[in-house]
């Protein structure tokens, strides 16, 4: 080993000097002549004599020479820089051919380039903290839930007996003044050991500890994240020890995250973070001694004991829990848990992120694939072109191997162009992925920085894509007979082997085909969720975000201050229905609770009747939102604290509890505090937490009855949503200039829950219209080849009298048929893999009709795009011209 | 045909680095004449052979080339044996030998 890379290194010594060294060599050899000569002169020679001996004595000086010359450098390089030199002469000679497929390879090796970072970035690059193998967070079988109550997370953590330490974490929507005025702001309110176990360090300043909570509000602490620090305080170092307002609460900026940490929510860019212990000073409730407030706490997570196996862990979290429910069954239902990774929140957002980026991915491998194909068929097609050029080398005594080296340097070279470009475009969309935030409400983007092993991933796809290829003129080179090809010229292997061209055309159409299917499943599925049934009307209407704790109301004081807002934006001229709610439908926000019969005594969680989405509403909310009110009545102002309880329900909710819609009019059922509750009216049935829930129990309440001080404003008119959007703004600033609230239409709201549909079509949109495109270009190349092969026997049919029509149908019923085969068997394969698009697409199969018909349609239409103009050009020759040709 | 020039190869090049172990250093062609001389003419080489055993040599670090003058006032590339040269020489011989002895057993085994 070592005497091969001292030799190695030795001769790349000599190969920066060649020329040194062949001169010194043939002075040597010079001088050993001369000797040679001169001994045999003294033998008693001829001097004439003497020379030509001593020349057969040493041999060819010409082949010496070269010899030496060959242990010099490294012939391997000479030969790869040589191919190199051809390769590129032949890249000049058919520019177009060759832009074609370095475009063609480009597109496909950036598709899976892009698509493969996005997978490495949410699926398989670990968090980005210390020892990401052993930290796990706790989530519900089921639901996937991690949500906890304070106290039960307090005992989870203490009673355990499997992780280090336990660190709970729960997101928190705040007006943050840090000295320009209060600005919402989203952050994660942690537990003191939440940076120790996830083993941050800071890049400003510190971090809190468990040593830094004292019992509840004791630790008025607040630590920056690197980007809210860069944008609103420039990079001030100075920033440890300044004061900032969280919601009208003093807090002292103790410290500034490294830029690398975004919390432990992958999709989830916080601006800050503070201790747990505050949470409650913050948000006005009681969150922290509420057994029965299970929002208090998002997520809870730690590092496993050595040893310790996440199965054996769950069995320890559920006999802890077991105990807790036992001890208060008040608040608690059996649940069992299992342990997952946090950084997707389990597999709630895991299986989803996974099965897309999979499908995705393998759609994205697909494109390649018949990326690869197209092109093999293409220079297998070239290679024929080729065949007596090739024979004429073989005849000469060129290697065959030395031939196969040349056309896989040719493809290899192509490849990596193509694979080089495709890059660089990918880091480009890449780029602009990562900064784009599709909900401006929520901080939620992906880091989808790619790292070395994207690189990797696309210098390998480049490699194997151009062997790929180039294997199949290859294949062909090292079957040629030289003799038979000069003897019959080029043409002659165009017969059997254009079968593998055939499969291989045959192949990348089916793929195209599959491609082509699932975008149009994607459309159609995006077309019917925009259809609705939502159960309340998005268009001409803005909604708007006011959080009247942000801004320090009492929760007292809250009716007053909604009363007076409704009142005032009602006077914005062009309003026609304004009105308060506080969860907009479909916009991220969850509220349900237990419902019991009227005549349940017993309230513990096992007895509730149904569980039911719950929706706090001022009086005019139905008639504003669109809401269509079936039977009954809506509410008024009067349903206030001091008349009786009252509420809407959907027909979901009436058929589960009453029967019917009608019936359940007057009725009554009880909520889990034991108040019984008059049903006054029949709400039309809609969508709640997602596009693609069952129908699902929900009810109305008046706001004056269950006041929320968390709050939408909805607000319809026909007018121009701008300009209502500064009016309304105006209206708030007059009522209270602290107010901070978000404004955007409830078209744009819904952006949330059309956001799987719109992406998987665009993304499928994308994938399919590279396939058609490959597609195109196949057909067009097969086409195109066999027109300019065939054109002499064209010319005689023509000659001979034969019809325009008849031409056609010789030239291009075979690409036709190759066509109506490879779309064939694509549909086919799109019917195979309908459960995979379903799963992308809502409602989506692509078994429909319309997908099937439009599938057929656009193939069909991109087999005559792809032959219109080798076409045109076999019928505009003229027959005498390619006679006399040749 | 490969394997047998392999053989010659290695031959060579064991015969060229014993020389310049022996003999100190030496030019080309003062190696070819006294490979040529020990071997009785038994073997007639292309002298020129012995160059592309030099420059292998060369390359593995175990003779060392300089340019000098030589008796008769001419200028030569002299070739020298290195210290890994000799370790090397010795392994070689002694695997040489051992072979050959091997070879000339089995050539002397009587068939039964």
């Amino acid at each position: 080993m070592l005497d091969f890379l001292r030799t190695a290194v030795s001769r790349a010594r000599s190969a920066l000097h060649l020329d040194r060294v062949d001169d010194d060599f043939r002075q040597e050899l010079a001088s050993h002549l001369k000797a040679l000569t001169e001994e045999n002169i003294r033998r008693g020679m001829q001097p004439d004599e003497a020379l030509r001996q001593a020349h057969v004595r040493l041999g060819s000086m010409a082949q010496l020479r070269e010899e030496n010359r060959a242990w010099q450098g490294f012939p391997f390089l000479d030969t790869l820089a040589q191919d190199l030199r051809y390769s590129w002469r032949m890249l000049r000679k058919s520019p177009g051919f060759h832009v074609t497929a370095i475009a063609t390879l480009a597109l496909g090796i950036g598709a899976n380039a892009v698509v493969f970072a996005a997978l490495n970035a949410i699926v398989l690059r670990p968090l980005n903290v210390a020892r990401p193998e052993s930290l796990y967070s706790i989530h519900r079988t089921g639901d996937n839930a991690a949500n906890q109550s304070y106290p039960d997370y307090l005992d989870l953590r203490d009673r355990n007996r499997s992780f280090e330490d336990l660190a709970a974490y729960n997101f928190q929507l705040v007006g943050l003044d840090a000295g320009a005025g209060a600005a919402r702001a989203w952050g994660v309110a942690a537990s003191g050991n939440y940076f120790d176990i996830l083993g941050i360090q800071p890049r400003l300043g510190r971090f809190f500890h468990a040593a830094d909570e004292h019992g509840p509000n004791s630790a008025p602490y607040i630590v920056l994240s690197y980007g809210y620090w860069h944008v609103h305080f420039r990079d001030d170092p100075n920033v440890v020890g300044r004061i900032v307002q969280l919601n009208k609460h003093p807090f002292t900026v103790i410290g500034v995250a490294p830029p690398e940490f975004r919390g432990v929510l992958l999709i989830f860019n916080p601006d800050f973070y503070v201790p747990m212990v505050n949470q409650d000073l913050t948000e006005g409730g009681n969150a922290l001694n509420d057994r029965g407030n299970r929002d208090a706490v998002f997520l809870t997570l730690g590092h496993l004991k050595a040893g310790v196996t996440p199965a054996q862990a769950a069995a320890d979290v559920n006999a802890v829990w077991a105990a807790i429910v036992k001890t208060y069954p008040d608040n608690h239902g059996p649940s069992t848990f299992a342990l997952a990774r946090p950084g997707l929140y389990g597999e709630f957002l895991g299986r989803p992120m996974r099965t897309f980026l999979s499908a995705l991915m393998s759609l994205a491998v697909l494109i390649l694939v018949a990326a690869c194909a197209n092109l093999g068929s293409l220079f297998a097609a070239r290679a024929t072109d080729r065949a007596r050029e090739m024979a004429l080398r073989l005849a000469l005594g060129a290697g065959r191997l030395r031939i196969a080296r040349q056309v896989f340097t040719e493809a290899l070279l192509i490849s990596c162009a193509g694979g080089a470009a495709g890059l660089w475009g990918a880091v480009l969309l890449l780029r602009s992925l990562r900064a784009w935030q599709p909900f401006p409400q929520w901080p939620l983007n992906v880091p989808l920085t790619p790292d070395g092993t994207v690189y990797v991933v696309a210098l390998l796809l480049a490699l194997a894509s151009g062997f790929l290829f180039g294997a199949v003129p290859v294949a062909q080179i090292l079957r040629t007979y030289p003799g038979d090809v000069i003897k019959s010229g080029a043409r002659s292997t165009a017969g059997p082997r254009a079968s593998l061209r055939d499969l291989l055309l045959v192949g990348q159409i089916a793929i195209c085909a599959v491609l082509v299917t699932s975008s149009l499943v994607a459309v159609r599925g995006l077309a019917r969720s925009l259809r609705g049934g939502f159960g309340f009307q998005p268009q001409n209407a803005i909604v708007v975000n006011t959080l009247l704790d942000m801004a320090g109301y009492r929760s007292d004081q809250v009716p007053a201050v909604q009363k007076r807002m409704l009142e005032s934006i009602e006077t914005i001229p062009g309003v026609s229905a304004v009105a308060l709610v506080d969860r907009l439908p479909l916009n991220g926000d969850e509220g349900e609770d237990r419902i019991f019969r009227d005549d349940a005594s017993d309230l513990r969680p096992a007895n509730a009747a149904t569980t039911a989405d719950v929706i706090k509403i001022s009086p005019d909310y139905l008639r504003t939102a669109g809401t269509v009110l079936r039977t009954g009545r809506s509410f008024t102002p009067h349903d206030d604290r001091t008349a009786p309880r009252v509420a809407v329900v959907n027909q979901e909710f009436a058929r589960q509890m009453f029967g019917s819609p009608v019936d359940s009019v007057g009725r009554y059922f009880k909520l889990r505090d034991g108040i019984h509750i008059q049903v006054v009216g029949v709400a039309e049935d809609g969508k709640y937490g997602n596009l693609t829930e069952d129908p699902k129990p929900a009810m109305f309440l008046p706001i004056l009855q269950s006041p929320a001080s968390d709050t939408w404003l909805v607000v319809r008119s026909q007018r121009d949503a701008s300009r209502l959007a500064d009016a309304i703004r105006g209206k708030l600033k007059e009522l209270d200039p602290g107010l901070p609230s978000f404004i955007q239409t409830w078209d744009n709201a819904m952006g949330l829950p059309l956001f799987p549909a719109r992406m998987a079509t665009a993304t499928l949109g994308v994938l399919g219209l590279i396939g058609a495109m490959l597609s195109v270009t196949g057909i067009f190349g097969m086409a195109a080849y066999s027109i300019s092969h065939r054109l002499k026997e064209l010319g005689i049919r023509m000659a001979l009298g034969a019809q325009r029509s008849q031409v056609l149908k010789a030239s291009l019923s075979r690409p036709f048929r190759l066509l109506a085969f490879g779309s064939v068997a694509g549909l086919g394969l799109g019917i195979l893999a309908s459960r995979v698009l379903a799963f992308l697409v809502y409602q989506a199969t692509p078994r429909d009709p319309l997908v099937l018909a439009g599938s057929v349609l656009a193939m069909a239409f991109l087999g005559l795009l792809a032959t219109w103009i080798p076409a045109q050009r076999a019928l505009s020759f003229d027959p005498l011209v390619l006679l006399r040709e040749d | 045909m490969a394997g047998k020039s392999e053989i010659l190869q290695g031959t060579l090049d064991l015969m060229v680095l014993k020389t310049l172990d022996a003999m100190g250093p030496l030019h080309g062609y003062g190696i070819a004449v006294r490979i040529e001389q020990v071997s009785e003419e038994v073997l007639q080489i292309n002298q020129g052979t012995v160059y592309a055993s030099l420059v292998r040599l060369v390359h593995k670090g175990w003779i060392r080339a300089e340019w000098g003058t030589s008796e008769n006032n001419r200028s030569a590339k002299y070739y020298s044996i290195t210290a890994r040269g000799r370790k090397q020489l010795a392994a070689e011989a002694a695997d040489w030998t051992r072979i050959s002895g091997v070879i000339g057993r089995l050539l002397q085994m009587e068939s039964r």
